[in-house]
């Protein structure tokens, strides 16, 4: 056997040693009974056709790879950001596993998340037991100052009514009248993980705001930073900005900066960083609530404005011009001049366009993922002179599209562009080969993409499972941006070398430089 | 515009709810009240007499044809009958499939999102039988139906019924506004009817709101699609639709917690009534019975 205790192999090149490729040979030859490899040929190759797309835009009853997750996982994730807060979903084991596997794998950090644990007989006579059980067990295990409680399908197709369920539990002594217990229906076959986290995100501040009996108005700024896979290293580069602009008045509501990036000193932290609590009620207060990502916060923007506040929001602020609008907001609503040191950083990024343009000009690229990110990315491209070829937003509605066309048309890099809202990753496969780009932007999954249609991948979407440790860099504003603009540049030049590679038949000049 | 006040119509399955919501509600469009009817029947029959049509386009089945319900728009949905009431049907699945009372949850919450409660007065749900689960208590919720109106008649099943329906809003009521408005009884010509809805509404601790008399005209205006309040309008009737409009109308805030009863109290009220037998008359009929048949 090619396996021996003294030198380990991975499965990966165990699988490479004669008596596995023998036996797997085998194995298809005798049992697997397929078609034969010229057919199963021919047949992918009439997948990539024209007439293929065709029939595959046509399909109604099937989504096969969608670029999205459900509610509950942006829920949890908006949840997860304020201080010592357990999220809590009330419905199934394999759902919460799904949501903590799912944050975990993309953060490379403990994700800590409850469920009510329903069976069948939570299914038959409503889950108020298991809310009454696991609000005190949660409670006495994990000691948190705060639990929102989000929903699986399972508990909305019975139709469990949060708001009953809590205050009846409440009544039965699981936690006390006073404790925070917030909530948010958000069931998993309606919408995506940005109406979860928007959903969550108004039951987090309608808990705190509707027990006012006024509101004072300050001079606060609330800013709400929407789901990201990038949350990391953006809030924290809102920070430094926020620093930088000289306005210290202000409440992220839910910052997972640091819940999500843990240091290994020896001790463990099931809670580290958030919101915290105590800011929660007095953000009522704030003159202004502005959200990072316009379509993570549609009805949490809405409730905002009914409570008076003024509300802007923006499309996940990277690029040239979207840095600049959201600068130009935070210094009308602060009323502090926008400094020099960020007037440099801009400048720098704009110098460091400048010089590689030669390389981004007329670069494709087809783009894949949450609304506001795929509206940003699309903008940025254009600055860079390259030509988005192919948005695509599964949880893209039919407004998206039309602002995105709107965007579009605002620049001749745009005019080749289709935007494909509602549209999946299998259809994206389609384009792809019928109408190839030079890049691919988008998260993990395209990986299957790459390597089908050979098109190089950009990691810049959530989630990110098979790189590690990009989250802890900013993509937003202009420093992001930067971070951007060095991973376009360097796929693009791998891809160059690439193409370069094979002295005197590919490579002629022996370029060092580039 | 007042407040929005929402109110909901439940009762046991065939009692005349549909027919007694839709006359009630034409004639409290009389008093100037703007109307959103939200039918909340698979079989969406709540709205036809108001649309004078069969059974409108539904919510699910939209839906279902769109592919989801965030590409339905409002207006494909809501249509408009009779003297300018609004009139919605969630829909459901066919009997013996899916999940109707998701179906329920969906369309509220979708009515809810597309401002379909802006801008009128009354917002009505007409409900399926029992509270048979979760999403058909949705209408109860917090921030749903401050009254619900039970239709009943003097029969031992619809009044089985309204309690149950008491029970379920008891649950509601406790952890948020929902109330019991009041019992409408629709006249079945069952002995003592009168007395036996009263009782009953005492029983549940609230109060007989009206009684309907039973008249063959609602049935001839329901063969033209018609509430009696357009096919008839100066019919006996009609009046009492008015009636009962108006005691509706200035019912508002009054509702109060139910007090539902035990299967044991209430078979002991209908033991009064004559309506059910005690186990000893029960035992002694069958003896009697048994001796007949010997005998013969």
């Amino acid at each position: 056997m090619p396996q021996s205790a003294d030198k380990v192999l991975d499965h990966a090149p165990l699988f490479r040693e004669p008596e596995y490729t023998e036996m797997l040979e085998n194995k298809k030859i005798n049992y697997e009974c397929g078609h034969p490899d010229q057919l199963v040929q021919e047949i992918g190759d009439w997948t990539k056709s024209w007439e293929y797309r065709e029939k595959n835009l046509a399909r109604e009853a099937a989504t096969i790879n969608p670029a999205k997750a459900c509610q509950p996982l942006g829920a949890v994730f908006a949840g997860a950001g304020y201080e010592k807060t357990m999220s809590f979903v009330h419905g199934s084991q394999g759902c919460v596993a799904y949501y903590r596997s799912h944050l975990s794998r993309h953060f490379k950090e403990p994700s800590s998340c409850v469920s009510s644990s329903m069976t069948e007989d939570a299914a038959v006579f409503g889950g108020l037991v298991n809310m009454v059980d696991g609000l005190a067990n949660t409670k006495a295990l994990y000691d948190p100052e705060m639990i929102a409680v989000s929903t699986t399908c399972m508990a909305e197709v019975i139709g469990d009514d949060l708001n009953s369920f809590i205050i009846q539990a409440k009544e039965k002594g699981s936690v006390e009248a006073d404790f925070d217990v917030p909530y948010a229906h958000t069931p998993a076959f309606v919408g995506s993980h940005v109406d979860g986290y928007d959903n969550m995100q108004k039951g987090i501040l309608s808990h705190f705001w509707d027990k006012a009996e006024s509101r004072t108005e300050s001079e606060s700024i609330n800013i709400i930073p929407g789901f990201d896979g990038f949350a990391v290293g953006n809030v924290r580069e809102l920070k430094r900005i926020l620093a930088e602009m000289g306005i210290a008045d202000f409440t992220i509501l839910s910052d997972v900066s640091d819940v999500y990036d843990t240091p290994s000193d020896g001790e463990f932290r099931m809670y580290s960083g958030g919101t915290k609590l105590a800011d929660v009620p007095t953000a009522l207060n704030a003159k202004a609530t502005v959200s990072l990502q316009e379509y993570c916060t549609p009805k949490t923007l809405s409730y905002c404005k009914d409570k008076g506040q003024e509300t802007a929001a923006f499309h996940y602020p990277m690029g040239v011009k979207g840095t600049d609008e959201f600068l130009m907001k935070l210094s009308e609503l602060s009323g502090k001049e926008i400094p020099e040191s960020l007037r440099l950083e801009r400048g720098r990024l704009i110098d460091a366009m400048a010089d590689s343009q030669a390389y981004l000009h007329g670069k494709t690229y087809a783009i894949y993922g949450d609304p506001d990110f795929v509206f940003a990315m699309a903008a940025f491209i254009m600055e860079t002179g390259g030509e988005p070829r192919h948005c695509l937003a599964t949880n893209g509605s039919k407004a998206w599209a039309k602002k995105m066309e709107d965007l579009l048309a605002s620049s001749p890099f745009g005019k080749e562009c289709q935007v494909w809202a509602g549209k999946d990753l299998w259809h994206m496969r389609s384009f792809l080969n019928t109408e190839p780009v030079d890049f691919l932007i988008g998260n993990s999954y395209g990986k299957y993409l790459e390597r089908d249609t050979g098109t190089p991948l950009l990691r810049l979407a959530f989630p990110i499972f098979d790189r590690h440790h990009h989250h802890r860099f900013p993509t937003m504003f202009y420093q992001g941006t930067l971070t951007v603009l060095v991973k376009m540049l360097d796929l693009i030049f791998d891809k160059y070398d690439l193409d370069t590679i094979d002295p005197g038949v590919t490579d002629y000049s022996y370029d060092l430089t580039r | 515009m007042s407040e929005l006040r929402q109110i909901a119509f439940y009762g046991k399955g065939g009692i005349g709810k549909s027919t007694t919501s839709q006359n009630t509600l034409a004639a409290l469009v009389e008093l100037g009240q703007k109307i959103l009817i939200v039918g909340c029947d698979p079989k969406a029959d709540s709205t036809r007499l108001i649309l004078n049509s069969k059974a409108q386009d539904t919510v699910l089945h939209l839906a279902a044809e769109m592919g989801s319900v965030e590409d339905l728009e409002l207006e494909d949905v809501l249509k408009i009958g009779y003297k300018d009431i609004k009139c919605v049907e969630s829909g459901g699945p066919e009997p013996g499939v899916g999940c109707a009372g998701r179906g329920v949850i969906t369309s509220i919450n979708f009515l809810e999102e597309n401002g379909a409660y802006d801008d009128v007065d009354y917002v009505s749900y007409d409900v399926l039988g029992d509270v048979v689960c979760g999403g058909f208590a949705m209408p109860i919720r917090e921030n749903k139906a401050q009254e619900i109106y039970i239709v009943m008649s003097g029969e031992m099943m619809a009044l089985y019924a309204a309690n149950n329906i008491s029970k379920g809003i008891l649950k509601y009521a406790n952890s948020g506004g929902v109330r019991l408005g009041g019992l409408i009884c629709n006249e079945r010509q069952t002995d003592k009817e009168l007395e036996l809805a009263e009782a009953m509404a005492e029983k549940l601790g609230s109060k007989l709101i009206h009684f309907v008399p039973r008249d063959n005209i609602v049935q001839h205006a329901e063969l033209r699609r018609q509430t009696v309040l357009q096919y008839a309008p100066d019919s006996q009737q009609a009046d009492e639709y008015r009636e009962l409009a108006r005691k509706i109308h200035e019912n508002s805030g009054k509702g109060v917690i139910p007090t539902p009863v035990t299967m044991d109290e209430l078979e002991e009220m209908l033991m009064e009534f004559g309506i059910m037998q005690s186990e000893e008359e029960r035992e002694a009929m069958i003896a009697k019975s048994d001796a007949e048949m010997a005998a013969s």
